[in-house]
This record gives C-alpha cells, structure tokens and sequence, in this order.
C-alpha cells in the first residue's frame, strides 16, 4: 500500500509550539541574551561572549553555594526518605486514625514556604522562641543566627518537618495496595518483619518512592523561601544556598549577566542529575524485573 | 502430619455478635482425619475461607477450640502450627529468582542447603518450571506465579496439613486439570492431610475423600461424592451439586407415599408424620420420561453429549430429566416416572430419614 505524504500535518503541532516558545522557549532565550552581554546601566549591552560562564567556573563563590546545595539535599533525602518510609510502615492500615494521621501528615504540606520559615524562625529563637528558649534553659549552646552548626541543623530540621510527609503519604499509598494475602502467606513461609519489608513492601513501594525521591530532589535543590527567611543564608554565607546566592546576584547586586550564566548552570545541573537519578533508578527497576 | 480437631467452633467478625445471623461460622465439631484429602464446598460468602484461615491460624475464633493431634493450637501464632496455604490470587516474591521463592519456606526455617536444593528441584519438575528456576518471578504469567505459589506451599514435607483456598482460580483449564491431578499424586505419596477450598463442584468431587459442603456459615454436610449424589442431607447439597440439580417439589407425606397436587408419588421408605416445609427432593438422574406414569409437559431438551437434559414442566412447575444420548424422546413421552428408592423427603430444608418400608 502507498503511503499518502501530507506535510501539512505539522501544522497542527503548531499551536503547542507557539504555546511552548512564549511559556519557555523565549523567556529561555532572554536569560541566555543576558548571560553572553555586559552592561553599564542604562539599558547598554555588550558582547562579552562565554566571559560570564568562565568566571563563574572558576569562582569559589559559586562553587562553595554547589557544595552547600549538594551537602543540603543529600542530607535531607539521606533523613526523609528512610524516616518517611518508617513513618509509612507505622501508620494505621484502617479505621479512624487512619484518616487521622493522613490529615496530620497532610498539614505540614499544606503551609506556605514563608510561613514554614516565618514558624522556625521563631520556634528557634533564643528570647522568644519555644525551641531556642528551651535549649537554653537546658543550658545547651543554641543560636542560629550566628552559629553555622546550628544554622544548619534549623534549615534540615525545618524541611524534614515539612517535607517527610510527602515521603510518608508516597509510601502509605505503596503499602495500601499490597493485598493482604502476601502478609498471610509470608506468615506462613514464617518469613521475619525484616523479610517481610526487604521482599514484600519495599519492592510494592519502589515505584513511588523513586517518585519521592525525584521530586524531594528536585525541590531541594531548588530551596530558596525557608532558608532565606530563616538565615538570610547566613551566618556569613554558611547556608547560602545556590538560589538564594543567585537571588543575590541578580536582584541585590543586579548583576544580570553573571545572574543570567548561572540560571543556565543552575537548570543545567539540575538537569543533568536529575536525569542520572532516572536512568539509575529505571534500570535498577529493569534489573529487578 | 495431624489430626486437627474442631470443638464447638464459631466465628463472627463482629465484637458483639447478638443473635446466630452475626455468625459468619456458625458452631461446628468436626474431626479432620490425618491424611485425608477434604473439599470444602460452598457458594461465595458461605464461611470457606473463614474456615481455612481459623485453621491456619490467620484468624482468631471467636469460640471454641482447635486441636492438631489432641494440642489445643487456638491461640497459636500461624508459624508455629506448620501449616501450608496457598491462597486463591498469586502470592509470589517479586523480586527474588523462582528458585528462592521455593526455597523461601525452607531457609525461614533453617534447612540445610542441600536438603533445600534437593526439594526445590522436584517441587519445579512437579510444578514443570524447571526451566526457568533462575528467573526472577516479576514478569511471569499469573498462571506460572500460581504454580509458584503451589510449589511453595507443598515444598515442606512435613507440614500437618496443607490448604487450598481456591487455587486453581488463575490457571487455565487444561493446566487446572494438570496440576489437580498432581496434588493428588502428591497425596496418594505423602498422605498429608489437605483441605480444598473451592465453589466448583467438579473440582470438589474429582479431588476430594471427602467433601465438606457449607452453607450461610453451616457445615450442612459432609460426605463421599457418592454420599452427596445420592443422599443429599439438606436441599442446598441437593441442587448445589449435580448438573442440574436436584428436583425440588412441595409435597404432602403419608406413610409411603407423596402427594404433589394430589399425584401419588411412591417413596422407598416409610415416613412417619413429617411436619413443616415439606419438600420431596428427586434428581434428574432418577426420573425418567416415559408413556405412562404422571403427566408432565416436555419444554425443550438441550443435549450435552453424553446424554440429553430436559426440561419439563410438571404440575406448573420446572422440573428437569435425564435422557440417555440415545433415547428418542417421542410425541408419546408424556409421563415421567421417578425411581422411588432415590426420591429423598425434606422438611424445613433438612432430610427425613424414614424407615425401611
């Protein structure tokens, strides 16, 4: 049989790429306009080429806020992940504490970034903070706005509280659709609790949790609102954060071509590792299979 | 291998049970004879598997006790009763090799590694998966999962019993067939004890020493397949099992003889006065069409092979007959007769059992 050859099909593609170019295409392209000029003020521009991108390679700023921005999210997916899996396997299965624990893990997400900062940043402070006031009393040496330690400690602390949940409820919901005929049976192979998780629920909650994973990822490594209103990514710049350095050096220091090369940096990392973290994740699960 | 006694059992899911109709398992004493093949037969929602997972251990009765060989195991933790089942849906461990799900039963126990590579061989040659020991389990057809399951169950030798809640569900018929025929072997060669779960009468009788009948909660009858033909102790065995089943007829009884409609229907035995729903119960293997006897309407005759059903309509009600595939069933087949020594009587739905007449 022949094939007809219409060409005019493509232009039924072309309402999603008009939509695509104004949604990202061609904010995209202004961000890498700015990144290749310079400029004085006054609305001169320059051509200043793959200047901006070689001095940000070479800058330890920006290599200090990617170490600190790496640290930050493995630790908290290093805490999230294992805690909200624990918290998955401990909830109840059925009943009204079932619901009830669901609407209680739901509440942490349910709080604005700012306002989540805007909570710990006074639960931790010394003179009127419950956590801050508590500590001190108890004689413990707290302060986080001058000791990077404890600067750090608020920051994770802060987003394991507002973010387990998500892990937890992924997981929950992992957990609900494995039948009860597998505990049954697992109870008569007389297989541990440890067995029980290693070869029954984890793998049921596998898919999921790569999903948790991927995005507690992905939002980590994007933070900006809850560290910056708690620390203002200090002490000295102890949890400056990429986001909140770039922030910095497009708003505070308006510079807008080193802004401009390190969004493209920024997004291309978060690319590339995301992208390592699907294709790991995905063959894992083939492997498996 | 044991005896597993039941004594005064009952269950209800219920915390309270009020009155007998909260009772999903209504009192029952029954002895499991060591080595015997049971089937436990019933509609859906009739108590089979509350039955099973009482006696596995999965769930708690209510009341009553359950021994394993004189042992009061009531209150035992599954594991330690040694029990094997295998559950209606596939109940494999995903992400391991087919052979360690096999061994799965035998390592939780602490088996010597070569006593479980000498079960796990022929429990796959039984279940023909010989082939594929070194596969992961995820991805295989639900079919090959079930044998897993199968396998798994019946891989310890010495368990004291080994149910079947509805297994052969998945698998396809001719592979139904296949692996029902094995766990038969496997009785005949390990004498364990084995209860069947299942709502399929074929399969039931086909298996099983003895089936176990149950219905709404009841055990209302337990018997060789013979024994459940031919004497069906209450109505719901009568049409439960044979296809199709029993004739079931309201009647009056007087010494030998019914009355349906004021028809006399000779009985083989003697009753005395039966009193309540009085219903006289023939099968359609025992009623035959004929020139003379009691009138009936012929509606349709379907045939299925080896012999004709048909369908009939006597005193305004259906009633169904037996015909040999060779019988002509003529113009003058206006009458049916019924072999009196197999019409049974019931009242209120239980048989009567009269005297020799």
């Amino acid at each position: 049989m022949e094939k007809t050859v219409n060409q005019k099909a493509w232009f039924l593609v072309l309402p999603v790429l008009l939509l695509v170019a104004f949604s990202a295409v061609i904010p995209l392209m202004t961000v890498v306009n700015y990144s290749v000029q310079d400029s004085f003020g006054n609305n001169q521009f320059f051509w200043w080429g793959i200047g901006w991108f070689e001095e940000l390679l070479h800058s330890d700023r920006m290599w200090s806020a990617l170490w600190r921005q790496l640290a930050f999210s493995a630790i908290i997916l290093a805490i999230e992940v294992p805690l909200g899996v624990f918290v998955a396997l401990n909830m109840p299965k059925k009943g009204f504490w079932a619901s009830f624990c669901l609407v209680l893990m739901s509440l942490p997400l349910l709080i604005p970034w700012n306002v989540v900062g805007t909570i710990w940043q006074i639960f931790g402070r010394v003179d009127i903070g419950l956590l801050g006031y508590t500590l001190a009393a108890l004689g413990i040496d707290y302060n986080y706005t001058q000791d990077a330690v404890d600067a750090w400690i608020t920051v994770i602390v802060m987003d394991v509280w507002h973010w387990t949940s998500l892990v937890a409820l992924l997981g929950y919901a992992g957990l609900q659709s494995i039948p009860d005929a597998y505990y049954q049976a697992a109870k008569i192979d007389q297989a541990s609790r440890w067995k029980v998780f290693r070869y029954i629920e984890l793998p049921k909650m596998m898919g999921v949790l790569m999903i948790a994973i991927l995005l507690r990822f992905m939002d980590s490594f994007m933070i900006y609102t809850e560290p910056f209103v708690v620390t203002g990514g200090g002490p000295g710049n102890a949890t400056t954060f990429l986001s909140i350095d770039l922030v910095k050096m497009a708003l505070g220091q308006f510079d807008l071509g080193p802004a401009a090369a390190f969004s493209l940096m920024y997004f291309l990392v978060i690319l590339l590792i995301s992208w390592v973290f699907y294709t790991v994740m995905t063959n894992l699960e083939k492997r498996e299979g | 291998m044991a005896k597993i006694t039941l004594d005064n059992l009952a269950h209800s899911y219920l915390p309270n049970p009020a009155s007998e109709d909260d009772y999903a398992l209504k009192e029952l004493n029954h002895d499991w004879v060591d080595g015997e093949a049971y089937a436990l037969l019933g509609a859906s929602g009739c108590g089979k598997s509350t039955l099973l997972n009482i006696i596995s251990g999965l769930l708690q009765p209510s009341q009553g006790r359950i021994l394993f060989d004189g042992q009061d195991v009531t209150h035992a933790p599954t594991a330690e009763r040694n029990i094997a089942q295998v559950f209606q849906f596939p109940v494999v461990y995903d992400t391991m090799t087919v052979r360690d799900n096999l061994a799965f039963p035998l390592r939780n126990r602490g088996a010597k590694a070569d006593y479980i590579a000498q079960r796990v061989n022929s429990i796959a040659q039984m279940i023909g998966m010989e082939a594929e020991l070194d596969r992961k389990a995820r991805g295989l057809t639900a079919d090959a999962k079930q044998k897993i399951s199968l396998g798994r169950g019946m891989v310890r030798e010495d368990v004291n019993a080994l149910l079947f809640d509805e297994p052969l569900t998945v698998i396809d018929p001719h592979m139904k067939w296949e692996l029902r025929t094995q766990l038969k072997a496997l009785h005949h060669q390990f004498g364990h004890t084995m209860i069947y779960v299942t709502h399929d009468q074929t399969e039931a009788l086909t298996f099983a020493d003895k089936v176990v009948v149950m219905h709404g909660g009841r055990v209302v009858q337990i018997g060789t397949p013979q024994e459940l033909f031919e004497r069906p102790e209450h109505t719901f065995v009568g049409y439960f099992i044979g296809s199709p089943g029993m004739n079931l007829l309201p009647a009056r009884i007087d010494g030998t003889k019914a009355y349906v409609d004021g028809n006399e229907i000779a009985l083989g035995r003697a009753y005395g006065g039966v009193q309540g729903n009085v219903q006289i119960g023939i099968r359609p293997e025992f009623a035959r069409l004929s020139d003379e006897g009691l009138p009936v309407k012929v509606r349709r005759v379907e045939d299925v092979g080896r012999h004709k059903i048909v369908r009939a309509e006597f005193m305004g009600q259906a009633l169904n007959i037996i015909a040999e595939e060779g019988e002509d069933i003529g113009a003058d087949k206006t009458c049916v007769v019924f072999d009196p020594a197999h019409v049974n009587v019931y009242a209120d739905d239980w048989r009567v059992n009269g005297e020799a007449a």
